[in-house]
């Protein structure tokens, strides 16, 4: 680093610059904390310096420009280190970040910075970025989903229950008129959604043109049967952002409520650019989370989905997919209340048995629905109902097409289950203890649930979650 | 196997059986308990897209019992007996509407 003395040139242990226990930091901070294996022989001081140095001012030597800015303006701080309770060679660090490092409404911008070469160095053996903490100076600076959960419910006329959905299977080889009519069995039995699976684009056995009419086609139909507000995620996700907003321009044209898009495979520059275009045509935005596992399964690298939620509710979108806690998918249950509250709450409380690491305040941000899908059906509503509750968005695939008399009576099968839940539930009964006997209650007057209920009640999932706390 | 009949529904609670008041008062208490403002709302023929369905006196603020809703539901059904009517709660603290659901469909003889 460059002094009074003059620049001297060479390798100086980061600790000395990076590393500073006694900060407070400050309301305009933003905060990151990491879960860091260092290589065997590095001090956890010296590694925790290195990830502050990495992902903000620093280099791996000194240079004489240093001399020619005021680092202690711009350096992220290790701030606290501490080992992890159970693991060998494990600490949580955090790191605080001064606001002017970011450029403002970019998520791009904050990801690059913090999970950027430093996940690389050598110096670790593994890192996960846990949890951050955005200032609400920063926060100020995006706009968040397009409309958000009131709104939504709003605009659909739907309120105090979760709302329903079902991804029509086979993901991929059905005709554009074969799968606007399992779009719409699905929805004059009572959904109040269906879903493009996240694959499905613009293949050549169903383009999206076709796809898109006949799917408008169904809702119209469905909607005017039903006299109830219905609609279909149509993916608009594409190989360039141009053919991205095409798309979505087209779905607008039509009329439809609303379109969908994978926040990851398609990047947070398209995401931030597509939720931006729903909030002025007004279309509510759906997002799949295709590829987050990559990322976020294992405990000791990547990127926990917590922060993968928090970045999505300022990039944009209007439902994301969260686990179900009981189906086929990840999920352990406080952790994933904890990121839910992330993604729907305005402020949440620091938490460690939930995962969350800083208090964050959202400052009036728009709400995320969480979305639970994933190997679930009607046996599962009780337990659904009374974990995710009002604001939520329960998505039953095979648990809908599956049903002996098909799609129609099993999406009635469904909401028949779910609307006697949210009726048990409000008249003062425990779902967790009681929620069987609701379904066989409800199964007395409704032979499309109890033909339900009499397929599917052996199946279970159960496997130990990877990640614990 | 059946195929599903085509049939009208009005959202929340609307699949299930036509709520006895019994039943709607257990409703109307569950909102009460949540700090819900509650109201009554009746239409003729609402369509699916029609946000506002017509105002019955005004929202209840003072509100103590279930009961003075369930009078409230009376009323308006005795006077608008061929309008569909339904109980809905806004909260004040998150300014939005929380609660919906039909309480009288002017068709069902079973109500």
């Amino acid at each position: 680093m460059a002094t009074k003395a003059g620049f001297k040139a060479g390798v100086q242990d980061y600790r000395l610059t990076y590393y500073t226990p006694d900060y407070t930091p400050k309301d305009t901070d933003l905060l990151a904390c990491f879960r860091m294996t260092p290589q065997p022989g590095v001090p956890a001081e010296e590694c925790a310096a290195a990830v502050a140095a990495e992902s903000s001012t620093g280099t791996w030597t000194t240079v004489w420009t240093d001399g020619l800015t005021d680092l202690d303006r711009y350096k992220g701080r290790c701030y606290h280190v501490e080992p992890v309770a159970g693991e060998d060679n494990q600490y949580f660090i955090f790191v605080a970040y001064p606001l002017d490092l970011f450029e403002e409404g970019s998520i791009t911008n904050v990801l690059t910075s913090l999970v950027g070469n430093v996940f690389g160095f050598k110096a670790l053996r593994a890192l996960r970025l846990e949890d951050i903490r955005f200032p609400v100076a920063l926060i100020k600076t995006y706009q968040g989903p397009p409309h958000g959960i009131t709104v939504e419910r709003d605009l659909l006329n739907k309120y105090g229950r979760p709302l329903l959905g079902c991804t029509i299977k086979p993901k991929l080889g059905l005709s554009a008129k074969n799968y606007g009519r399992a779009v719409y069995e699905c929805l004059r039995g009572g959904l109040d959604f269906t879903k493009d699976d996240e694959n499905i684009n613009s293949q050549p056995f169903m383009r999206w043109r076709d796809r898109f009419l006949f799917v408008q086609e169904a809702i119209t139909k469905a909607q005017a049967e039903t006299n109830e507000i219905k609609g279909h995620y149509l993916n608009v996700t594409a190989g360039t952002c141009e053919e991205m907003i095409k798309r979505a321009e087209f779905a607008k044209e039509i009329g439809t409520p609303i379109i969908m898009h994978d926040f990851f495979t398609g990047g947070f520059t398209a995401n931030t650019t597509l939720a931006k275009w729903c909030r002025e045509n007004g279309l509510l935005l759906h997002i799949h989370r295709a590829m987050h596992a990559v990322v976020d399964r294992q405990k000791n690298h990547g990127i926990h989905f917590r922060v993968l939620a928090k970045c999505l509710r300022l990039s944009g979108g209007d439902h994301l997919h969260s686990g179900t806690v009981v189906g086929k998918l990840e999920g352990d249950r406080a952790v994933t209340l904890g990121f839910v509250d992330l993604m729907r709450e305005d402020y949440v409380e620091e938490d460690r048995s939930r995962g969350v690491f800083f208090t964050q305040d959202y400052a009036s941000l728009p709400g995320v629905m969480p979305v639970a899908s994933g190997g679930i059906h009607v046996w599962h509503m009780p337990a659904l109902v009374e974990i995710f509750g009002d604001d939520s968005c329960l998505q039953f695939g095979g648990g809908t097409l599956g049903h002996p008399w098909g799609n129609a009576p099993g999406a009635t099968a469904n909401r028949v289950a779910l609307e006697a839940c949210v009726q048990a539930r409000n008249e003062g009964r425990n779902l967790a203890r009681e929620g069987n006997d609701v379904l066989r209650e409800a199964c007395r007057w409704s032979p499309e649930l109890a033909a339900a209920c009499e397929l599917w009640k052996e199946i279970k999932f159960e496997f130990d979650t990877v990640d614990t706390l | 196997m059946k195929t599903l009949p085509k049939e009208r529904r009005y959202e929340t609670l609307s699949y299930l059986p036509p709520l006895t008041d019994q039943q709607i008062v257990k409703q109307i208490d569950y909102m009460l308990e949540q700090g819900f403002i509650p109201g009554v709302e009746f239409e003729k023929d609402p369509t699916p897209e029609l946000h506002h369905w017509t105002l019955w006196k005004l929202p209840l603020f003072n509100a103590t019992s279930s009961q003075e809703v369930l009078n409230e539901v009376r009323e308006c059904r005795s006077e608008y007996a061929d309008s569909y009517i339904r109980v809905v709660g806004f909260d004040n603290i998150r300014q939005c509407q929380t609660v919906s659901f039909i309480v009288y469909k002017p068709n069902t003889t079973r109500y």
